[in-house]
């Protein structure tokens, strides 16, 4: 088998056993890896009773899975994976960084970590050697402190290891921060300072575990590829393309702070009460002007290194480092705050990456606190004397940290957006639900739909298998390359949604040159990925035990949606009810899904799950 | 020996984008594989931000190859590279003690040191990462410098990566650079 070591590290923290698992050939074939073989690994073990497991129980599976294509399609990237404390589902998170080039050359190709550490834990592999050790030192630590630490004990070790080898460089680290300790449901998966597995809550699952780090150092070589000529070829041919995107490496997605609000009226602006924002001091001159202390940074074999690193220099909010941010904190950490300036956008992406929150999940919540209190529904005593005034800078973070150690409020607000309107609306007797935008517990990317200007449309994460997550948004045609069909490519594949845009067709001829097979994106489009987008679906329409989806109640906008835009120049502007029902219709037809939004039972037959079938006849249709 | 032709690969760490290109295109060179552990720039990340390519200097006094007890190292006459045979190689790792910067390093695999050859006079990290327009590594011929034979400063760049970043860190991140070394 070309593009993968043919090998999964399999680690029981109960029993601190850990074994080798491998996959034939046809099941990788099939489900490729990331998302595709978490969704089968999670169905052939969990599926029979998914409805009854806890995502944050031992029972749940975190899955940390490279793809044949990580490390050589330029852009590499892993997926966690597990059943999802967002959506009950499965969600496939994919975060950048080393750890999979590190996880392959020690010659994994994914970690499928089950049961629960007696105490708080790490593991430390090292080629072929994999240690649990005790993370009591590092639990309770941030972001930057967990990091620094486990880098230098990281380094001790191979360097006591193998004295004689010289000076090693560092090993790769996923981690998480308090909130993943504290089981917050918003909690990342981190990789860096600023990298997040944010989708999905995994960083939960792993705290659930009593799991703080995995820590990986590989010494090996990528696993040999069909032919090596045609993938050097390959990654010169995608990277010049990534080269000559040169609005792309410049700004990376940090102009959309501005130009999603101003031009596309798509940005979340005080939880999505509006759209339109035509703030100037949120432009990118100004985060370059102001706060950019680092233009291009990037992960292993990025040709495009969108990433900027930022540090306000002077004022309350010095040194606090971030990413640019990137668009989604910065819209979600910014405008949807009522926030506008890059130092305070900088600074509370900081926080929230240093608390291990998903800044996406973390700022929709945010947000709802905001509207709840603009509303007067929660007041300053609810939230234990926090003015929460929009553009509070300061209350907005006093509220982060609060969540990310359940303090307070912040222990219903660490439920996320959709849980937490649930219990404040027991608490308060009010409607709250409908201030919270999320789609089947999981907040929306920030990418609105009202105006129609944004790749976005009204069935994107309505009809999406991972609802709000807007890398994987339902789109029509489903065979098209910016469907959710393509994007199970990408992230089973696993790499960089971003560096795919410029050469479409690099992906087959990649996956063809590393494993040898000959997928058409007829086979892709018409059965492989669309046997992966059964099964999450399935097991979607599963979910439990706290919440459970009906399509016809479920699959559809947050309310705030269908009221018009307030202000800016598609003021008025909302989702048609009429027509999303059609669209909707359309694409459950394309997908394989009967009126009710179910998979239907042929073309279950034809995918060849009919286990899946007999368990949605059973629990679901 | 011809120092006319001798290049140097400058070194603009603060440039570094931290993509690691230039790892793979080395081992892709020297292994016909991508394998980060066996690449002769190493790109070290001890601090998020303050990436550290990390590759030979060329010292003028080439303490790696005096400190060689078997002979197996040598320096090019056309580039001033240092050159491993990998025959005579036992991989006793004196020549790394010998480094300032505790560059070279012991192939993962088998039993000699690896030590950047600049691909023969042109070094493939180079040009990836000229490509690449980040700019972080480029070649200069030392002849052709303002201050051609002033030498001394070029070896000043053979550091550990501990003590290139404990300065990338503080450039970088000021006062709150400090509680992150």
């Amino acid at each position: 088998m070309q593009g993968y070591t043919g090998k999964f590290l399999e680690v029981d923290l109960s029993t601190e056993n850990t074994k080798n698992v491998t996959f034939d050939e046809s099941v990788l074939r099939k489900y490729i890896g990331g998302r595709g073989l978490a969704t089968k690994i999670l169905w052939d073990r969990l599926g029979h009773q998914w409805e009854t497991v806890d995502p944050l129980g031992p029972e749940n599976i975190l899955l940390v899975l490279t793809g044949p294509l990580t490390g050589f399609f330029p852009g590499g990237r892993i997926c966690v994976s597990g059943k999802s404390p967002q959506s009950n589902g499965v969600i496939g998170s994919t975060v950048a960084g080393e750890f999979p080039i590190e996880l392959k050359c020690a010659g994994y190709d994914g970690l499928i970590i089950t049961g629960k550490a007696a105490k708080p834990s790490y593991l430390f592999i090292m080629d072929a050697q994999t240690e649990i050790r005790d993370a009591s030192h590092v639990w309770g630590k941030n972001g930057k402190q967990t990091l620094k630490m486990l880098t230098e004990e990281g380094r001790e070790s191979l360097q006591k290891r193998f004295p004689n080898y010289g000076e090693w460089k560092e090993p790769s680290i996923l981690y998480i921060g308090p909130a993943g300790e504290n089981k917050v449901r918003m909690a990342a998966v981190m990789a860096k300072w600023t990298h997040a597995a944010g989708y999905g809550g995994y960083g939960a699952v792993m705290g659930s575990k009593n799991l703080k780090a995995l820590v990986v150092k590989g010494t090996g070589p990528l696993p040999e590829v069909e032919d090596i000529e045609q993938v050097k070829t390959l990654i010169d041919k995608v990277s010049e393309e990534c080269y000559g995107a040169d609005a792309f490496r410049r700004w990376g997605t940090s102009a959309a702070g501005y130009e999603v609000g101003a031009k596309d009226s798509s940005e979340p602006v005080r939880n999505w009460q509006e759209e339109w924002h035509n703030q100037q001091s949120f432009g990118v001159n100004r985060f370059e002007q102001r706060v950019w202390i680092k233009r291009h940074w990037g992960d292993f074999g990025c040709p495009i290194t969108c990433m900027k690193i930022a540090m306000p220099k002077v004022g309350p909010f010095k040194g606090a480092i971030g990413d640019n941010p990137d668009y989604e904190l910065q819209a979600y950490l910014g405008p949807n705050l009522g926030v506008f300036t890059p130092e305070e956008s900088v600074y509370l992406s900081s926080l929230i990456d240093d608390l291990g929150l998903c800044g996406i999940q973390g700022g929709n919540v945010l947000g709802l606190a905001g509207e709840l209190y603009q509303r007067g529904i929660l007041t300053k005593e609810d939230l234990d004397g926090i003015e929460l005034e929009w553009g509070n800078t300061e209350a907005f973070a006093a509220l982060a940290e609060k969540i990310a150690v359940r303090e307070g409020i912040g222990d219903i607000l660490a439920e996320g957006s959709y849980r937490a309107a649930l219990k404040i609306e027991e608490m308060k007797g009010k409607n709250v639900v409908q201030y919270a935008v999320q789609e089947k517990g999981v907040a929306l990317g920030a990418h609105g739909i009202r105006s129609g200007k944004d790749y976005t449309t009204d069935i994107s994460y309505a009809c999406s298998v991972q609802a709000g997550d807007h890398t994987s948004v339902a789109y029509m045609p489903i065979d098209h390359g910016d469907s959710e069909l393509a994007v199970i490519l990408h992230d089973s594949g696993v790499y960089c949604w971003f560096t795919t845009f410029a050469l479409e067709e690099a992906e087959w001829d990649f996956l063809k040159a590393v494993t040898g097979w000959k997928i058409e994106p007829e086979e892709w489009y018409k059965t492989t990925a669309l046997r992966i987008l059964q099964l999450q679906r399935a097991l979607l329409l599963l979910g439990g035990p706290d919440l459970k989806w009906n399509p016809r109640v479920h699959d559809d906008n947050p309310p705030r949606f269908y009221e018009p835009l307030p202000s800016g120049p598609y003021a008025g502007k909302k989702v048609d009810r009429a027509k999303f029902e059609e669209s909707k219709k359309e694409y459950y037809e394309a997908a394989g899904w009967d009126e009710n939004g179910i998979p239907k039972s042929e073309v279950l037959e034809r995918l060849e799950l009919e286990d899946v079938d007999r368990a949605l006849k059973e629990k679901v249709r | 020996m011809t120092t006319q032709k001798r290049i140097w690969i400058v070194r603009d760490y603060l440039r570094c984008s931290g993509c690691r290109k230039c790892e793979i295109a080395c081992s892709l060179f020297h292994e016909n594989k991508i394998w980060p552990e066996a690449s002769r720039i190493r790109v070290f990340m001890l601090v998020p931000g303050a990436e550290v390519p990390h590759l030979c200097t060329q010292c003028e006094d080439y303490p790696c190859v005096e400190s060689c007890p078997v002979e197996a190292m040598s320096v090019s006459t056309d580039t001033g590279a240092v050159l491993v045979d990998k025959e005579k190689c036992t991989g006793c790792s004196l020549c790394i003690n010998a480094c300032p910067g505790r560059i070279p390093h012991i192939h993962p695999t088998e039993k000699y040191a690896v030590i950047c050859d600049l691909c023969g006079g042109k070094p493939k990290c180079v040009k990836v990462c000229q490509k690449g327009k980040w700019d972080a590594l480029r070649t200069i011929l030392k002849a052709d410098e303002q201050w051609a034979g002033h030498d001394r400063a070029y070896e000043l760049y053979a550091l550990t990566p501990e003590e290139i970043t404990r300065d990338l860190v503080i450039n970088l991140y000021g006062e709150a650079g400090e509680e992150l070394i």
